[in-house]
């Protein structure tokens, strides 16, 4: 039986922690901030095109062609491989998007020898755009209150104060991941950040569920001491699920295509940083907030006028 | 102590399996390439065509493996994708155009099943290939048309009481009524508010004049109506593209979704859904010259028209028939192996282009080509909505004899455009200009493609999580083993019962619950070897590991659910698919790793004196 080692103190090393997800937070909130995120046209609008050819194609001829049709703006690259090809085009002012992509193969059809297989088109008109972004930010602000809600209900509001404060910071390291590799940010992804709040906060809820059987049952030690031991005592467990969840987002990102490529990395790194922080982020913000004893004692116990509050 | 399930448990875990496996059976079939025949408007399949199918069939020496008639299709299931193609053309013919056929998919699922309502999945169109589109409905226009026909009905109500006036029209929200004499305003008043209650009536700023606006009710009316309508038609124009479980469904207040699964041709099906393209009959006005009046002034009581080559020509303001007159048209060649249409005009058509045709004999008659474009176009940085009416002169053609129901026009570019226009004209008009504000289009190649390597990255992340766990867990990891294989089953099962749509980021849901769903058992199994390591015994360990983890695994997973279904309410389309296969998997990953797990580890361990667990 493997067995790994239980006493290791976590919540000393919180500072060291602390010093290195405020790190991760700043580059992540700067470059937020200096580069912005890569969004897709599922935001910005736009038309995406994705062809394959029999043979590898020189992206230069697609790009002529495109310029001598009047897409002087559109990106042209290999997608996957040499013989596949992604086209986008951004919106103009005063062009007729919705048949760009109709235009956009008779233009590279006209000046190949090899005729395009149409893989995909995408094309998210202006107004959707706009309505997709708005969408998405809610669904976070939402998913954010109910659980600050349900955990305040669950445990206490300290613990919730501390699960939505490991949310934010993996929310936005992970956008920051995004933002520093230039990845496309696309409604997949956003679906995966919220997969992401989704499984950082189970893990943080094991662990806070431990700390308030450890408190109700414990009679002695410090809530330091507490914390510490709640944290051992599924370090084995949490562990156990990453490893599991890594594993399969591992065979999701290499083998599920490049349609949901961004996908699979985003909810890696947001497994990856939801393990850590329900460690060092969720609990240490409990222990900052002046978590005691009695703020976790069943009410019928400890008698009916206790005030909860500190 | 003995860990043991009562039977009805034990007989009730059993029973769930089972019937996931049942329901979960119809996707191992695969599909049958087939030809679905359905009925349009006018007509209604009778077993005249059922015998007509097999008899051409039999003919053409293409085998059938089944066809199944069930009130308005008929499905033909055939060997192959070059029966299926060729079944198609020979039926297409065979069955005229009252009928329409469409090359279809239809999952092979065995009879048994089928009675037990057992099917296979829904797959979205991410993974079969095909269209989505979102269409919005222009509700402005379709408010200013209604208020362009009470213009012309006001007209008719004061002439129809003989109250003279000055003017009638359109001005800015509403419809101003000039009147001649206070006497007149005040009838006119009268008359207004007992023939039209949707109306409201107000006086001017100017004397005798009265403003009629439409209420707010009415307009929400038309706006329902245009909706309505605009869906109907699309579904005609759907059916006359000849697609196999085409979808038109209203989303919001003023968009429609269409789903066309397989289709290959995605610009022809553009053209069609948006195109808002009609007909007008116009006689032509030869005493005035028509290079003066582009000029000038138009003379009263013409139009002011342009030819196909720019040309400009005069035509008489009155319309003889409208493009809603047409009852039927079919697109062909004429004599001079020119594109034409051919047109049937319903009963009051052919009676006024009988009389029109009667009447004027020798003289030039216009067929006029009207076209309503509506695009969102970004201007300095603003959304503003373009809009265009295209009307140009198709064809002028000398009348030379007396025609009415029937007849034929030329002067399109093409057979292609000949084609469309039949179609359009066939499908009916739309009652407000649409566009097309979001397309997603996969490819037939790219949606097997999808579901290969969706299929590839379940497998190969199931089986890396099945070594894990019985390397770790040892007989215990077997066992969640067993309950993550049953997991996998029920999920599909249940997205298989409620035909909930399988997308790609819906396999990446069932990828992340397969990882996800052994945490149950990781939680339990971790609580069984620390009551282990604190001394209990093997058999109360089993008892307190289970007790012990299910708060915790049950507060874990009602806050993803949570999550799930924020997912769920604010995605669209595959973004809902993740939503909906994430949340199943949670719900049955609770059942397979708590119940179906302990079901097992009783009968392994529950009963026996136990001194080791394999953990």
């Amino acid at each position: 039986m493997v067995m790994l080692k239980q006493n290791f103190d976590f919540i000393s090393k919180r500072k060291i922690a602390l010093v290195g997800s405020g790190l991760l937070l700043l580059i992540s909130a700067a470059s937020l901030i200096v580069n912005g995120l890569k969004l897709g046209i599922d935001f910005t609008g736009g038309t995406l095109i994705e062809v394959s050819y029999g043979e590898i194609v020189e992206l230069e001829s697609i790009r002529s062609a495109l310029e001598a049709h009047e897409f002087s703006n559109a990106t042209v690259q290999n997608f996957g491989t040499a013989k596949d090809v992604l086209i986008r085009i951004k919106p103009r002012e005063g062009v007729n998007h919705s048949q760009a992509s109709v235009q956009v193969l008779k233009a590279i059809n006209s000046s190949s020898e090899q005729i395009a297989d149409l893989r995909r088109v995408e094309f998210v008109g202006p107004q959707v755009g706009d309505e997709l972004a708005e969408d998405g930010g809610l669904a976070l602000l939402y998913s954010m209150f109910g659980i600050l809600i349900y955990v305040a209900w669950r445990f206490e509001y300290k613990f919730a104060l501390g699960s939505v404060a490991a949310l934010i910071h993996d929310v936005v390291i992970t956008l920051g991941f995004f933002s520093v590799f230039g990845l496309e940010f696309d409604l997949t992804v956003l679906a995966a950040i919220l997969a992401v709040i989704g499984y950082s906060l189970n893990d943080t809820i094991v662990v806070y569920d431990r700390i308030r059987e450890n408190f109700r049952n414990l009679r002695k030690g410090t809530p330091q001491d507490i914390l510490n031991n709640s944290l051992n005592q599924t370090l084995s467990r949490t562990l156990m699920t990453s490893l599991t969840t890594i594993l399969v987002l591992i065979a999701l990102a290499l083998l599920g295509g490049q349609i949901i490529h961004n996908f699979a990395i985003a909810l890696l790194v947001g497994v990856l940083t939801g393990t850590y922080s329900s460690i060092f982020i969720a609990s240490p913000v409990v222990l900052a907030l002046g978590v005691r004893k009695e703020d976790l004692m069943l009410p019928e116990k400890e008698g009916l006028d206790i005030d909860t509050r500190p | 102590m003995q860990n043991t399930f009562p039977l009805w448990k034990n007989l009730f875990i059993v029973m769930v399996l089972g019937l996931g496996l049942l329901y979960a059976l119809p996707n191992i079939y695969g599909d049958d390439p087939s030809v679905q025949i359905s009925s349009t408007r006018t007509t209604q399949l009778t077993d005249d065509q059922l015998n007509l199918i097999k008899e051409t069939l039999t003919a053409q020496g293409i085998v059938a493996k089944a066809i199944e008639f069930n009130d308005d299709q008929i499905l033909v299931r055939l060997e192959s994708l070059d029966d299926q193609i060729k079944a198609a053309d020979y039926l297409k013919s065979a069955l005229g155009r009252g009928f329409t056929t469409a090359l279809n998919l239809a999952p092979a699922t065995p009879s048994w099943l089928r009675a037990i309502a057992a099917e296979p999945m829904y797959l979205g169109l991410d993974l079969r290939g095909g269209v989505h589109f979102l269409l919005e409905v222009d509700m402005d226009a379709a408010v200013k048309q209604a208020e362009e026909r009470y213009v012309g009905d006001i007209r008719g109500a004061l002439r129809a009481e003989k109250i003279r006036y000055a003017s009638i029209a359109k001005v800015n929200d509403f419809v101003q009524v000039k009147l001649k004499s206070e006497a007149d305003a005040a009838n006119a008043k009268a008359v207004l508010g007992t023939e039209f209650r949707n109306l409201k009536l107000s006086d001017g700023k100017e004397l005798f004049v009265i403003e009629a606006r439409i209420s707010l009710d009415e307009q929400e009316q038309i706006k329902k109506f245009a909706l309505a309508q605009n869906m109907t038609t699309l579904r005609n124009r759907v059916n006359e593209l000849g697609v196999a479980e085409p979808i038109v469904q209203q989303q919001g207040d003023a968009r429609i979704v269409v789903q066309l699964p397989g289709i290959q041709d995605t610009t022809r099906a553009k053209e069609i859904l948006g195109a808002t393209a009609s007909l007008e009959f116009r006689m032509v006005d030869v005493k005035h010259d028509a290079q003066r009046a582009a000029k000038g002034k138009q003379p009263i009581g013409t139009r002011l028209y342009r030819e196909r080559n720019g040309q400009p020509i005069l035509l008489k303001r009155q319309i003889i028939v409208t493009g809603d007159q047409i009852v039927d048209a079919s697109s062909g060649l004429d004599q001079n192996n020119a594109a034409a249409v051919y047109i049937t005009l319903d009963g009051i058509g052919a009676k006024k282009m009988g009389r029109t045709t009667r009447d004027n004999i020798g003289k030039p008659m216009a067929v006029v080509y009207i076209e309503n474009k509506v695009e969102t176009r970004i201007s300095n940085g603003k959304k503003v909505r373009h809009k265009e009416k295209i009307e140009e002169v198709i064809n002028v053609a000398t009348i030379q004899g007396v025609f009415s129901k029937r007849f034929q026009i030329t002067g399109l570019d093409s057979t292609t455009e000949a084609r469309n226009l039949a179609l359009l004209l066939r499908a009916g008009a739309l009652a407000a200009p649409i566009e097309i504000v979001e397309e997603r289009t996969v490819g037939p190649s790219l949606g097997q493609d999808n579901i290969d390597q969706g299929t590839l990255s379940v497998f190969v992340g199931f089986v890396l999580v099945l070594v894990f766990m019985a390397a770790y867990y040892k007989v215990f990891g077997l066992v969640a083993n067993v309950a993550l294989a049953f997991n996998l089953i029920i999920i599909i099962a249940l997205l298989s019962m409620i035909q909930a749509t399988l997308t790609l980021p819906g396999i990446a849901g069932i990828v992340l619950t397969v990882g996800m769903a052994v945490d149950a058992n990781v939680l339990i199994f971790e609580r069984i070897r620390e009551e282990l390591r604190n001394g209990n015994s093997p058999q109360a360990s089993i008892y307190a590991g289970y007790e012990k983890a299910f708060g915790t695994i049950f507060d874990a997973n009602i806050t993803t659910l949570l999550v799930a279904l924020v997912l769920f309410g604010f995605g669209t389309g595959p973004i809902k698919g993740f939503a909906v296969t994430l949340s199943l998997g949670i719900m049955t990953s609770m059942f397979t790793a708590i119940m179906g797990t302990r079901m097992m580890i009783n009968l392994i361990y529950g009963k026996q004196r136990v001194k080791r667990l394999s953990l």
